[in-house]
């Protein structure tokens, strides 16, 4: 069958999907986006947290049929999403958003050719196409094997959106559902804490 | 494999009724995890996410519909008032990912033992509204449900659409034991509600029989000792002895296996300790409410 959803703001479309696949499948092998990890395939590990719709889900646990028409964002959108919602409180108007070629090039650092493009702003550390909560788990050094990151900042991030001064309690339940086999654990609370220390996921809307 | 879009409620029946092998799948937390798994092939697959009126609750006088896909974190966030019980038992369900998509539905559909929110709902007195193109809506009572491990009272060309249940009319508990805090499959659970306005008690007990069930002579004794003595009116404690004898028939009224999760010893006992607590943390309540009533 065929699907067409949003995903990081814009239309796409996958052909010959099977009536059983998930999201998560979908996502990595048909459209080239292998940052929502794969692991436990039962939601245990929030490995492949995205947001659909706006809500953090498993999306090894969505089958790929229930998005038509929806909206997903994963972790290579985390960054114009973030951005997006920071400086407009969010996409009206359907034009922003990470295209495909560039959510499937997504790295943590600007390509060489972007590098000498704009060599001042990498200088500074801007428009180094992070967001907020990526930056604050790498200067946090909560990343380890980085296999769990992408759920936890999936997850960090929409914690820090309801939340923008959450308690550790609300960290820990926020990301209750993500395992870190690394057990990493302590640094990854630091990163969130830091996140919100410094406000970035503040929005218009929160008034803070 | 067929996916299967119907746009409405009717459309959805219609095709249940077609097709009586169509596996519903609205959150996916359960169907999901067994077709990745290749656990199970379903011919079709009958997707309820478009039928939004499945994700709305409406409260009335004396129940709460709830729609049987409303996710366990509206639950959490909307209706810790009126269903008290349900709303701590769904804080429990796994994870905020899984809490997101499941909802009440799922577990009446999968009627496995260990689904959190059984005790809660047996403890509550609700009943479960289902629905079939060819003969309409049935209400079913909570008590007649579960059948049997992942069996219910569905007929094959039903739908769980709704459950009716009675707004709180006084304090309610919810206990869990597992291994930490989240993601994890109950080792056994129990739920109690106090009635005050019928003087009764009614508990739910899940993971420890091959079906969620009451503790019926658990509630029976208890509801007999109230009354005997006065507590209801007078909000005294409950002696231990009432409590101990309580946790004890709660214990009987388990008819649990060993298995990974625990052995069928540890479920007995800790079901009973569950009951005594959950009973003192919902008595306590009840007095401090008793008391503030007569100061205001």
């Amino acid at each position: 069958m065929r699907v067409t959803f949003t995903v990081n703001g814009r239309k796409q479309e996958a052909d010959d999907v099977w009536e059983g696949e998930s999201l998560l499948y979908v996502l990595r092998e048909r459209m080239g986006l292998p940052g929502s990890k794969n692991a436990c395939e039962q939601g245990e590990c929030g490995s492949c947290t995205v947001r659909l719709d706006g809500v953090p889900v498993c999306s090894c646990l969505v089958a790929a049929g229930q998005v038509e028409g929806r909206e997903v964002v994963t972790v290579e959108g985390l960054a114009d999403f973030a951005k997006q919602r920071a400086e407009k409180g969010g996409c009206a108007s359907g034009a922003c958003g990470t295209s495909l070629q560039d959510a499937q090039q997504w790295q943590s650092k600007p390509s060489d050719s972007e590098l000498r493009s704009r060599a001042a702003d990498s200088q500074t550390g801007e428009n180094t196409d992070l967001s907020p909560i990526q930056q604050a788990f790498i200067d946090a050094g909560a990343v380890q094997c980085g296999f769990c990151t992408p759920g936890l900042l999936v997850a960090a991030d929409e914690l820090l959106e309801r939340n923008d001064s959450p308690s550790d309690a609300d960290i820990r339940e926020a990301l209750s559902g993500n395992l870190c086999r690394c057990t990493g654990y302590e640094k990854i609370l630091d990163a969130v804490r830091l996140a919100a220390a410094r406000g970035e996921n503040r929005t218009a809307g929160q008034g803070a | 494999m067929d996916f299967l879009r119907p746009a409405s409620w009717e459309e959805a029946l219609a095709a249940k009724a077609e097709l009586p092998t169509a596996v519903p799948i609205a959150g996916g937390t359960d169907v999901m995890v067994e077709i990745n798994f290749d656990h199970r092939r379903p011919e079709y697959l009958l997707d309820l996410n478009r039928i939004a009126d499945l994700s709305e609750w409406e409260v009335g006088e004396k129940t709460v519909r709830l729609g049987a896909s409303v996710p366990y974190t509206r639950i959490m966030e909307n209706l810790r008032a009126e269903l008290p019980g349900l709303a701590l038992a769904s804080h429990t369900v796994a994870s905020p990912q899984i809490r997101n998509r499941g909802g009440v539905g799922g577990n009446l559909g999968c009627a496995s033992p260990a689904g959190d929110a059984h005790p809660a709902l047996l403890a509550s007195g609700c009943e479960v509204e289902v629905e079939s193109a060819a003969r309409g809506v049935r209400m079913i009572p909570i008590d007649e449900f579960y059948l049997g491990v992942k069996r219910n009272a569905l007929e094959p060309d039903e739908l769980i659409r709704s459950v009716h249940l009675p707004k709180a009319d006084g304090p309610q508990q919810f206990s869990k034991v597992g291994t930490r805090n989240a993601m994890v499959i109950a080792v056994c659970a129990f739920g109690i509600a106090l009635h005050p306005e019928t003087r009764t008690v009614r508990t739910g007990i899940g993971s420890a029989a091959p079906t969620p069930v009451r503790a019926k002579e658990a509630e029976v004794f208890l509801a007999a000792a109230l009354e005997e003595g006065g507590f209801w009116d007078s909000g005294a404690p409950i002696p231990p002895s009432v409590a101990k004898q309580f946790a004890q028939l709660a214990s009987g009224a388990c008819n649990p296996i060993d298995d990974v999760r625990g052995s069928a010893k540890y479920r007995r006992h800790a079901v009973g300790i569950m009951a005594r607590r959950t009973l003192g943390w919902t008595w306590e309540s009840y007095r401090g409410n008793e008391r503030s009533a007569q100061c205001a």
